[in-house]
């Protein structure tokens, strides 16, 4: 079956949703109604390791319209086994477990859970909640554990270790003629999506709930949900409608979702659980990080040795992994190669997937050091990039299903103007301002996973598709309508897709940017199956004139199935349904790698990002004020979403260059920015030109849709791309993030 | 965040009366007061909400200067006419801090009486002698990089955090207050204070006491004048250092000079006896380091904020020539000019 043309796929459409969202009508999981509904409140302990001794709660049950405290004294059912704690996305170790014991491993950890029936009473009586601990020796400062790091024994599912050294690295790097050995550090950041994590649980009788929850993932919070507190998964529907924003911290189900489960069902009420903008700190953080990255390279700047090792932090109750240094092992040619990867528990929660997990500390390590190597080498930053191109993964020996990346240099360069650069640092300037331009590569995953969907067609001629997708801001409701209308030639109204319920066919979390590829393409399977059955149907009915056609010959569109090159030899959908007795056809959809495919290939988004900074050095101020980032990530379903997505990384990075840290006063084990005036993300202000190219690049064998993903990209890069430019601007280098006033005053 | 009794009072001496109870506050904009309350850090037993007192208004003084009401709101003090034709260097200060949404909701009296932005303030769960005194400095070797380096004591290293009064320090400006024992003014040097060994005083107001005004002297700073923030990030974020400058010249030389430092201090910082030393002076960069040098003398730095004596030192040069070249700071120019 040929396509028609696409009306929808390709065009920037605008989102589906957004009408919704901007009068307030689009529904997040805190803003559900229900009848009777209580409120809990979580009290955080105060210290980062220890035991409770005591705990005062009378105080807090003394406050009218109290209902229950729970504490782990008190605390409801639930299961005993690590195994039935661990989520789809968990790293290997002891998930928490919410009020599980008095043992406290982190500070802000939840010691209790005040219900109340108004958010007021239950806030006023969860500040009266008093405890006394047995204070133990805590550690939240990485540098003093960097000599205890070692290799995590059991591996994350879905995160590839480093690979085996290649070559002879060491002897590589003491023969080469130029070298460098640099240690940089990114500092922890924290995700603060706009909303705060938030569980409306409804109480439906009979241990039979509702749950409205903010997840990225509604099928992972209600296996979480029902293998926790054991309950029948007949029972249990979770619903995340509309996500505001996440960038991975909803991957895992956080503590309000046990928390109003817990004590819904304790209660048999209905309950409602939301973190305070606090409480967001005491959840999972992008990990704190020490890299050294050692590059060596010939007189001409061809990388004779890479190494990179990193140590990251973790908790002390799970081994969380990302891939750090993997990147320095395929961004780049090389015969030489040894990466290492470690970690260090500290007393914090457990790390969390943030945006571009692993990629966006690591590749920012690795193109800090090679913008380093390139003026030791005395090449321009953008010649030694594409000078030492890898035409294949060199880690696994695996030929890319595409690579544009030559595109990304060679456009974003004529955009940005690259040409025009004077190579030495320092030389040009504007009044107080230092002007500096700097280059990063950009590389992140294009995976394609296991997705489900349906498509039901309507004799009246509509179509509903529905896989239980997320749209964390993304774009999903807008492409999945997208690509429904062009598979059947419908005016997007015509298309309705149903995502963010635990009941829709199956799907991954949403994450990874896997899931306009994943979906997207098992949205498209379903309506191709929909549309071969209606063929069928057709095909029957008595004088067809499509009885001699084969699938292949014809497409759908204004309502009726046509041959493509006779469009005359039509029938309409109504005739067909009703011909048939059908009401509607419905048809399953299914994706996921091709794992013969993956023995021999592998597949990558990349980019190339340009910044240009200037820096009134007396005073140490940088602004940003233009970035290029060029992208190559196969086919763009909708140029505006997509946009949108590289804007969004974009303006991460930038945070991450200059402004994003947690500040920890190491000797109370206590984050003390928690709050968004002083755990600061870019400004407005802080952000000028920006601008996205998307090179082309026909991928066939990335995803059935050609489709790459562009959740996480945009920050990839960035970072480094404005820590070069500011090298450039003032001949200073700051290897520790967020490059602040300061640092730079110091430098 | 308690529990708590509410009255919104129609005049000023009901306000008073309504004051006179143990643990009333005053509730203005609420932009500062609220969170307080939601941090558990203010626990009033009784908001008195006063924003039905006539305190709106902004009037000309006999002294040919400005009256400002308690009550008038940090836009419409920063777009003002009389404002910004007399007392330019104020409209900029306060166009430098918060943002659009919190300076419509921001009033005069709250701006003057915002408490310090240091994060164990905030903290319930940790020792501050400002918010439970006795019980220490958290700040001293801890998170600090956006605290005091002048005039700091051993129990107290915060900084007072508004923009707006750095203006209103170096414009010499003195604030109205009412209370139980009837009605006095505060010049403006004397209504902050020092941490000293009472950190938990911001100011010189006894309890009880209302903000009704604050009154500006006439000024002759309507032509070299600015106002420079330097932060963390281009908008949106508290002073690691500011500058206010206000210069009157004779000739080609200084006349009268005023600057006063925000960000440094528990109190709008003045040194009038270094701001001497401009005067009847040829300025240059040397003459300015020296004064910035002389203003720095007592400085001292509690590790992580260390680089704020050096930033101060530089940005007290480059605001002097702002103000001296009449190119005050554009506050919606990103760039420093
Ligand atoms: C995120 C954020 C960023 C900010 N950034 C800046 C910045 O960059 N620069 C800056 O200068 N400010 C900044 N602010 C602070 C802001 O300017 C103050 O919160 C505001 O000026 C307080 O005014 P208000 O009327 O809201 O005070 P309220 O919160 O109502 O009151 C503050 C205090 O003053 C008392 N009070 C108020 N009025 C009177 C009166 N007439 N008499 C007696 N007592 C009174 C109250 O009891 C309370 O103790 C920021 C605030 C926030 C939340
Ligand atoms: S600096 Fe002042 S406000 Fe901050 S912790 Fe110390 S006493 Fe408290």
């Amino acid at each position: 079956m040929s396509l028609t043309e696409n009306i929808h796929i390709g065009r920037p459409t605008n989102r589906v949703d957004g009408r919704l969202k901007v009068t307030g009508q689009a529904k997040y999981a805190a803003e559900y109604p229900a009848a009777d509904l209580l409120h809990g409140a979580i009290v955080g302990s105060t210290i980062a390791a220890g035991r409770i001794t005591a705990l005062n709660v009378e105080p807090a049950r003394q406050v009218p319209g109290v209902v229950e405290v729970f504490t782990h004294e008190n605390r409801g059912k639930a299961a005993w086994l690590d195994r039935s704690w661990r989520d789809e996305v968990a790293p290997p170790g002891h998930p928490f477990r919410p009020l599980h014991s008095d043992r406290i491993l982190f500070d802000g950890q939840p010691i209790a859970l005040v219900v109340a029936d108004s958010y007021e009473a239950a806030r006023d009586a969860a500040s009266l909640v008093s405890a006394e601990y047995e204070v133990r020796e805590h550690c939240t400062e990485l540098e003093r554990k960097r000599s205890e790091a070692y290799v995590p024994p059991e591996k994350r599912s879905g995160i590839p270790p480093p690979p085996d050294p290649r070559g002879d690295p060491e002897k590589a790097f003491e023969d080469a003629p130029i070298k460098i050995s640099r240690d940089y550090r990114v500092n922890a950041e924290h995700h603060n999506p706009m909303e705060m994590f938030g569980t409306t649980c409804v109480y439906e009788g009979n241990d039979k709930l509702t749950i409205y929850d903010k997840t990225q993932g509604s099928q992972n919070a209600q296996g979480y949900v029902t293998s926790v507190f054991g309950l029948k998964s007949k029972n249990v529907r979770l619903i995340n409608h509309y996500v505001g924003g996440a960038f991975g911290s909803a991957l895992r189900p956080q503590h309000q979702l046990f928390f109003a489960v817990m004590a819904s069902l304790e209660l048999k009420r209905s309950v409602r659980v939301s973190l305070t903008r606090s409480q967001m700190f005491h959840i999972g953080y992008r990990p704190d990080n020490y890299q050294t990255v050692s590059l060596a390279a010939d007189r001409e700047g061809r990388l004779r040795s890479i190494m990179h090792d990193a140590v990251a932090s973790t908790s002390h109750y799970e081994d969380y992994q990302e891939a750090v240094v993997n990147w320095s092992g395929m961004m780049y040619h090389c015969d030489n190669v040894k990466l290492s990867y470690r970690l260090a528990k500290l007393h914090t929660p457990t790390p969390c997937d943030m945006r571009a997990p692993g990629a966006a500390i690591g590749v920012t390590a690795l193109e800090c050091a090679l913008d380093e190597l390139s003026y030791e080498v005395g090449i321009d930053p953008l010649e030694i990039r594409r000078l030492n191109f890898a035409s294949k993964d060199e880690n696994t020996d695996k030929q890319f299903t595409s690579k544009a990346l030559h595109a990304c240099y060679r456009e974003g360069a004529a955009a940005f103007g690259w040409d025009k650069r004077k190579s030495v640092p320092r030389s040009m300037q504007d009044g107080h301002d230092l002007i500096g331009w700097g280059v990063s590569t950009g590389m992140w995953d294009a995976f394609l996973q296991k997705a489900e969907a349906t498509a039901k067609l309507s004799a009246d001629g509509k179509l509903e598709v529905s896989t239980a997708a997320s749209d964390i801001g993304t774009g999903t409701w807008t492409i999945l309508t997208q690509i429904g209308a062009d598979a059947f030639g419908l005016p997007l109204e015509d298309v309705t897709a149903r995502i963010g319920d635990s009941t829709l066919p199956t799907s991954p979390v949403e994450g990874g940017s896997w899931t306009a590829a994943s979906n997207g393409s098992a949205v498209q399977a379903a309506c191709e199956a929909a549309k071969e059955t209606l063929f069928k149907h057709a095909k029957k009915m008595a004088n067809s004139p499509l009885a001699d056609s084969e699938f292949e010959d014809v497409a759908v569109s204004g309502g009726c199935i046509f041959r493509i090159d006779d469009p005359g030899k039509r029938l309409a959908i109504s005739e067909i349904m009703h011909a048939a007795d059908l009401e509607e056809i419905e048809e399953e959809g299914k994706v996921g790698p091709d794992l013969l495919q993956m023995m021999k290939y592998i597949s990558y988004t990349h980019s190339a990002v340009f910044a240009e900074v200037r820096v009134d050095e007396e005073l140490g101020i940088v602004r940003v004020t233009r970035i290029v980032c060029a992208a190559a990530a196969g086919r763009i379903l909708n140029p505006k979403t997509a946009r949108s997505q590289i804007l969004g990384g974009v303006v991460m990075g930038i945070g991450m260059a200059l402004h994003e840290e947690a500040m920890t006063d190491h000797r109370l084990g206590k984050i003390m920015n928690h709050n968004l005036a002083e755990y600061h993300i870019p400004a407005h202000a802080d952000i000028e030109n920006i601008e996205v190219i998307f090179v082309d690049e026909h991928d066939e064998k990335v995803s059935p849709l050609g489709v790459k993903g562009l959740g996480e990209i945009g920050i990839v890069g960035t970072a480094s791309a404005v820590a070069n430019a500011i090298f450039h601007a003032t001949g200073k280098r700051v290897r520790d993030f967020p490059i602040t006033i300061d640092k730079l005053l110091a430098a | 965040m308690n529990r708590f009794d509410y009255v919104r009072p129609d005049n000023v001496s009901d306000a008073i009366r309504a004051l006179a109870t143990g643990s009333s506050k005053v509730l203005a904009g609420g932009t500062n007061l609220v969170d307080l309350m939601k941090y558990d850090v203010e626990r009033p037993g009784r908001i008195v909400d006063i924003n039905r007192l006539p305190l709106k208004e902004i009037t000309p003084t006999a002294e040919g200067g400005l009256r400002i009401g308690a009550l008038v709101s940090n836009t419409d003090l920063a777009w003002n006419d009389d404002i910004r034709r007399q007392y330019p260097l104020l409209a900029s200060a306060i166009l430098a801090g918060a943002s659009p949404q919190l300076r419509n909701a921001a009033t005069t009296g709250g701006n003057l009486l915002q408490r310090t932005r240091c994060y164990y303030f905030y903290d319930p769960s940790t020792a501050c002698n400002k918010r439970d005194p006795g019980t220490g400095c958290s700040a001293i070797g801890g998170v600090n990089r956006i605290h005091a380096i002048l005039g700091a004591s051993p129990d107290c290293i915060a900084v007072h955090p508004s923009d707006m009064c750095v203006a209103l320090a170096a414009l010499n400006a003195s604030v109205d207050v009412e209370g139980p024992d009837g009605k006095r003014s505060i010049p403006f040097s004397d209504f902050h204070r020092l941490p000293g060994s009472e950190p938990q005083r911001d100011n010189t107001m006894s309890s009880g006491e209302l903000i009704t005004a604050v009154v500006l002297p006439p000024s002759d700073f309507g032509a070299n004048y600015t106002y420079l923030k330097i932060r963390d990030r281009l908008s949106y974020a508290f002073a690691l250092v500011s500058v206010a400058v206000g210069l009157t010249l004779k000739a080609d030389a200084i006349d009268e000079a005023r600057v006063a430092l925000g960000g440094v201090a528990h109190k709008p910082w003045r040194d009038t006896a270094a701001e001497e030393l401009l005067r009847g002076q040829r300025p240059d960069t040397q003459l300015f380091l020296k004064f910035a040098d002389q203003v720095l003398t007592p400085a001292h730095g509690q590790g992580e904020n260390n680089f704020k004596i050096e930033l101060a030192r530089r940005a007290m040069v480059r605001a002097l020539h702002q103000a001296f070249a009449g190119t005050p700071q554009d506050q919606s120019v990103k760039s420093v000019q």
